[in-house]
């Protein structure tokens, strides 16, 4: 019997030696071909944003191929682009957007240096209570927060539904829990040796924060922040819920509710606006990849 | 504590001069900065998350024009209607689907990206990425015009293989699945990322050592990579859960809910009711419903994350 096993296995050990370089071959080749679809999937939208952000509205209703563009015209962009309107609502974006960064970092970065340096009394009960605050949803808070702010005018006068800069107060709850908590991992992760030299030396524990930890974890701070714009870019609920004059909208809700009017839909413009709309999360993915990438990752990986 | 650790040593800390008054003062004003320094999250958490997520348990026991208590008569009335029952099932019905698929997809494509060479893979990963990074209202606008009516792009292309047209949100399944698949699009990256990070970190000589032991490349995923893998699959796994489940966007841009209340989710019906229909009350009754789930997953979470903090 045994022996009959061993004969066995002789042969076939010779020919998985040289199947094994064959079957990576084609492992890759397989590789290729799947990646090559998920890729075309995952492309299709944007391509098509493009393609028909090219057209004229005569192609867009003509019976010809959708896939391709037959007559490039950049009338979409240059309406656009030249609309008062549609200019405020990428203005109105910039600003949020830029601001609510700026407020997210200043919030996030001292706190996260005093929650992973500073042990002090319940320390890691509010960072676990960060972390907590993370995962809460904007569907969840979107109401309570509309009749609060609704509230907060009746009894004070200071109104401030339906006026963009309502956004700074509320887009902070979405960006700095998840900054504070990846900026606690990036801080925890230097050295102690390095602060301990510093506050021996003289510095103050503000100039430890400033001198030291921002400068050593500048990549982190650097995910952070794309994080912050890319989600205050993005946010549609909240600017849904609480702007609704023309010109008190960001970008994404001004495109759906101007260029959307009852059952006419003008494709080349919303497509046009739609792809200036993704342009700048698009470049700063293109420029600062692994940044974003690092970001992304930060929140399971760290921690 | 740390300040009660110098006191025997304060006399020779004296004599050792300025360098020890500095450490010990930083010390002593350390969780006076610390407290100055975490008051700003603290009372950005405390008003705008904590306050209204407890204001929207108090808004729920009110009636339409907020001016009488009627306990849980907000949650009698919606046990009673056909649509809540349709929301809630609808809303488990597109997480759960979507959460599936998007992490098996995510899992094959990271292991096909894991098996490209490790120089091109930058290239697959950058294009793969691109549905995460556009946002999600933008993006969902190009698959509303893909599935346009009368001028849908899939449908031409469909018709050269004698199929269709599809109704991709005239009819409540189709509906559905086109709001799934949508949703697999945009979050199944997020899971290719976050798998090829945890990929990565599997040591090679593990699948060395199962090579030379005999084992295929179903064995070699059961019992290496997938036991590796196991926490950041979870981690990842319950995080989408809660964003699924909690989606707005693309539910809203995609088919407002219609066909006849048919896609309609927690969020986007308690938009519809508490905004659109200007009952608050309502509303917020129920986008309370998704606490539940949320509650269950973030427990899970917190549970795997606080494990590997005592690992390490």
């Amino acid at each position: 019997m045994s022996t009959v096993t061993i004969d066995k296995a002789g042969p076939t050990r010779k020919v998985k030696y040289g199947s094994m370089s064959r079957d990576r071959t084609w492992a890759l080749r397989w590789s290729y071909f799947f990646l090559t679809l998920f890729a075309i999937f995952s492309l299709t939208p944007p391509f098509y944003m493009l393609i028909t952000s090219l057209k004229g509205s005569a192609e867009i209703s003509a019976a010809t191929n959708p896939w391709w563009v037959h007559q490039p015209t950049l009338e979409n962009y240059v309406q656009l682009l030249t609309s008062n309107q549609f200019l405020r609502f990428f203005w109105n974006s910039a600003w949020v957007s830029i601001i609510v960064v700026t407020i997210t970092m200043l919030i996030s970065v001292p706190a996260a240096f005093a929650l992973a340096r500073m042990k002090f009394w319940g320390s890691a009960t509010l960072a676990t209570g960060v972390f907590l605050t993370y995962l809460i949803p904007d569907s969840l808070l979107f109401i309570p927060l509309f009749k609060m702010f609704a509230v907060f005018g009746d009894w004070t006068g200071i109104q401030l539904v339906n006026r963009w800069y309502v956004l700074l107060f509320i887009y902070p709850t979405l960006t700095v829990p998840f900054c504070t908590w990846i900026m606690i991992g990036y801080f925890a992760s230097i050295p102690k040796e390095l602060d301990e030299a510093a506050i021996i030396d003289g510095a103050s524990w503000f100039q430890t924060l400033t001198r030291i930890f921002i400068p050593v974890a500048l990549p982190g701070l650097i995910a952070a922040t794309i994080f912050a714009f890319t989600v205050s870019w993005a946010q549609f609920l909240y600017p849904l819920v609480f702007t609704t004059s023309t010109d008190q909208l960001v970008l994404p809700v001004g495109i759906i509710t101007t260029l959307i009017k009852g059952d006419v839909f003008n494709w080349g413009q919303i497509m046009t606006g739609a792809l200036l709309g993704a342009a700048p999360p698009l470049i700063i993915y293109a420029f600062l990849m692994d940044y974003y990438i690092a970001g992304l990752t930060a929140g399971a990986t760290k921690g | 504590m740390v300040d009660v650790a110098f006191q025997p040593n304060r006399a020779a800390a004296a004599q050792s001069g300025r360098r020890r008054v500095g450490l010990r003062n930083a010390l002593r004003r350390k969780s006076m900065s610390a407290f100055l320094m975490t008051l700003p999250l603290i009372l950005l958490i405390a008003v705008l998350v904590i306050y209204p997520a407890f204001y929207s348990l108090h808004l729920a026991t009110l009636n339409k024009a907020m001016t009488k208590f009627v306990g849980f008569g907000n949650f009698e009335f919606l046990f009673k209607r056909d649509t809540f029952w349709l929301v809630v099932k609808q809303s488990c019905i597109f997480a759960i689907s979507a959460v599936v698929f998007k992490a098996l997809i995510g899992f094959i494509v990271a292991h096909f990206v894991h098996n490209v060479p490790a120089n091109k893979q930058r290239k697959w990963r950058g294009m793969l990425l691109v549905p995460w990074v556009i946002p999600p209202a933008m993006s969902t606008l190009a698959w509303l015009w893909l599935f346009d009516p009368s001028y849908s792009a899939f449908n031409y292309t469909l018709s050269f293989f004698g199929i269709g047209p599809i109704p991709w949100t005239g009819d409540a399944m189709w509906a559905r699945f086109s709001v799934i698949l949508v949703n697999v699009w945009y979050g199944a990256p997020f899971f290719m990322i976050m798998y090829l990070a945890a990929l990565k970190s599997v040591p090679e000589q593990l699948y060395e050592a199962a090579a030379i032991d005999g084992a295929n490349w179903w064995q070699r995923i059961w019992y290496v990579t997938l036991p590796m893998m196991r926490n950041i699959i979870a981690i990842t796994t319950l995080f989408s859960l809660i964003v699924t489940f909690a989606n707005f966007d693309i539910v809203r841009i995609l088919t407002a809910g219609g066909p006849l209340d048919h896609t309609h989710i927690f969020a986007t019906w308690a938009f519809r009711v508490g905004i659109e229909g200007s009952d608050i009350p309502l509303g917020a009754s129920v986008s309370l419903f998704m606490v539940p789930i949320l509650a269950v997953a973030a427990i899970f979470i917190l549970r795997d994350i606080t494990k590997r903090g005592n690992e390490s």
